[in-house]
């Protein structure tokens, strides 16, 4: 099978929304062909290590499969959130691409968007 | 089968102030009870009401009010097009008669408007008894000054407001989807035991709440995912049957774009548990929900499932969290980055001299600044072009207004004391809101509807 190793932004769209201290991500994939390859690589471990320099403790994924999506929720994120932290970003509204760009995936590539 | 059509004409406070006009003249054409809502509460926007309500008991209500309704006000009269919103904030009855004078002076005559009340709970327990409460997210409350403390009321309360005729109900503190599923409440005769028809109507609110975030908006990424139009981007109407059929597209005539990837992407917005998504009228289980393409700008939605609600309600309380100062400066050209790193490596240091306790972050944009952490990780990872632009900012927090204006006056300073070349320097000095969840009793929230005829 022809694979390619692609970053997941050229795979998933997602969406970070934020609550105190703890971020949301959706992960959502352009074509059903590749979720089942995100669901095996895009793991609780992988995000929880994109972002352990912020100082995330834990992280949940919730899938939902009618959807192809997964939704990652990551406590202690946001070093405070936005009454708290001195990152320009205190939401954590960019950190949908920080995962998008620095989670990569292999894939067959049928499973790239046409 | 009777059908309802919400739309909405705000995400947030500061959201366009035009975009409700779209929306209005669209449901001006559709068959049917239709509403416009708009969402312009955050947290912090509530906590500055409620200061401004002490300064003068007249004010309090959402200073959006008069930028949003008076566009409107007219069209929605002449075409039964009832409004729901949020903007009364902390003076919902405030809110209540300044619609009234703007319906005055619009010449519009008999108007109807109920307020909301209630949500406040600083009128049903002292700010002691705050405290006692249990915290289930953000800060602990300690002896710091309560600014504002407010329960989220369900869509049963706005459902009342709308059943005494009222043409406009202005609400303070209530679940965002609310705003939707309270009409849906009152023209459908929803029952709080249909428990999966609640769950459709939170997601109908869910996905409207934040305006154009369902409608291409926030979405946008030019060659993965193009939206047509973004920059007249139409705001989102939600048609919902009386079965709980769900149907969301968007004002007639505008950009934007109506897909399965924005809806769903809207969906999971802020939401933790999606199997268990808490409101005070219902839990809402998305895990069945399927999302469909049916036309261009078209979407249904459909299998929410609802379980009982909780018994309390969540409130948030808001307390004065100091001071946020923050100073920035560009430096471009040759060799702007090694002049962004001294400059950056200059402030750090004159904080240390001038004896700022507190803890500065500086860092240089353009270097993944808002990706990094205190560790400067992410910066050490990545080579950037030595020539090019890059703007250094300095941030701090503190208790008193003179540490964060000294600490961003630092950057200030960079123009005649810095390396070569820094321009453009912007600073900030705003005061902080802290904020906490508690739970609280029901029986502890005594909703109440007044009705503000024209004086």
């Amino acid at each position: 099978m022809n694979t390619v190793t692609v970053a997941l932004h050229a795979l998933a769209h997602a969406r970070a929304g934020d609550k105190g201290n703890r971020s949301n991500i959706s992960v959502i994939a352009y074509r059903p062909e590749a979720f089942p390859f995100l669901l095996e690589q895009v793991t609780e471990a992988r995000v929880l290590a994109v972002f352990a320099h912020k100082g995330a403790r834990a992280c949940r994924r919730y899938v939902l499969p009618n959807l192809q999506a997964m939704n990652f929720v990551i406590d202690d994120a946001l070093e405070g959130g936005v009454n708290g932290s001195l990152c320009l970003d205190g939401h954590g509204k960019s950190f949908s691409f920080l995962l998008l760009g620095d989670i990569e995936v292999t894939v067959p590539a049928s499973c790239l968007p046409k | 089968m009777a059908k309802v059509f919400i739309g909405c004409g705000a995400g947030f406070a500061g959201d366009r102030f035009d975009a409700a006009v779209p929306v209005v003249r669209t449901l001006a054409t559709q068959p049917g009870e239709r509403f416009l809502i708009y969402e312009v509460l955050a947290e912090r926007t509530l906590a500055i009401a409620q200061k401004l309500r002490r300064e003068n008991p007249q004010a309090g209500y959402s200073p959006f009010l008069d930028l949003y309704l008076p566009l409107v006000l007219r069209d929605c009269v002449d075409h039964g097009i009832r409004i729901v919103t949020n903007m009364g904030a902390a003076n919902p009855v405030g809110g209540a008669h300044r619609v009234q004078a703007l319906a005055r002076e619009l010449g519009i005559a008999g108007l109807r408007v109920a307020a909301l009340t209630g949500d406040n709970l600083l009128d049903a327990m002292s700010a002691d008894e705050v405290r006692e409460q249990p915290v289930i997210e953000g800060l602990g409350l300690g002896e710091r000054p309560i600014v504002a403390a407010n329960a989220y009321l369900g869509a049963d309360s706005v459902a009342a407001a709308l059943a005494t005729g009222a043409q406009v109900v202005l609400v303070g503190r209530t679940t965002d989807a609310a705003l939707s599923l309270g009409p849906l409440l009152h023209v459908h005769g929803w029952r709080a035991d249909q428990l999966d028809l609640l769950a459709q109507g939170t997601v109908c609110g869910h996905l409207l709440e934040c305006g154009a975030q369902v409608t291409g908006a926030y979405f946008a990424d030019p060659g993965f995912k193009d939206v047509p139009d973004l920059a007249n981007v139409g705001f989102p109407i939600a048609e919902v049957a009386s079965d709980g059929e769900l149907l969301v597209t968007k004002a007639a005539n505008t950009g934007g774009r109506v897909s399965r990837p924005t809806v769903i992407e809207q969906l999971l917005y802020e939401v933790h548990d999606p199997f268990n998504y808490l409101t005070p009228d219902v839990v809402l289980d998305m895990g069945e929900i399927e999302v469909q393409d049916i036309g261009t700008d078209l979407v249904r939605v459909s299998g929410a499932r609802g379980k009982p609600p909780p018994a309390t309600l969540k409130a948030t309380v808001s307390m004065d969290a100091g001071w946020l100062g923050e100073g920035e400066i560009s430096y471009a050209g040759p060799n702007a980055l090694a002049r962004a790193e001294l400059a950056a490596q200059a402030v750090r240091e004159r904080c240390r001299t001038i004896g700022v306790k507190e803890q500065v972050r500086v860092e240089v944009l353009g270097t993944f600044a808002l990706f990094d952490g205190d560790d400067a990780s992410r910066r050490a990872r990545v080579q950037r072009p030595a020539d090019g632009e890059y703007r250094v900012r300095a941030a701090v927090r503190s208790s008193e207004r003179q540490v964060a204006q000294r600490v961003s006056d630092e950057v200030l300073s960079l123009y005649c004391s810095g390396p070569a070349g820094g321009a453009g320097v912007r600073q900030h000095v705003t005061p902080q809101i802290g904020t906490a969840s508690i739970l609280v009793d029901r029986k502890r929230v005594q909703p109440r509807i007044t009705m503000v005829e024209h004086r």
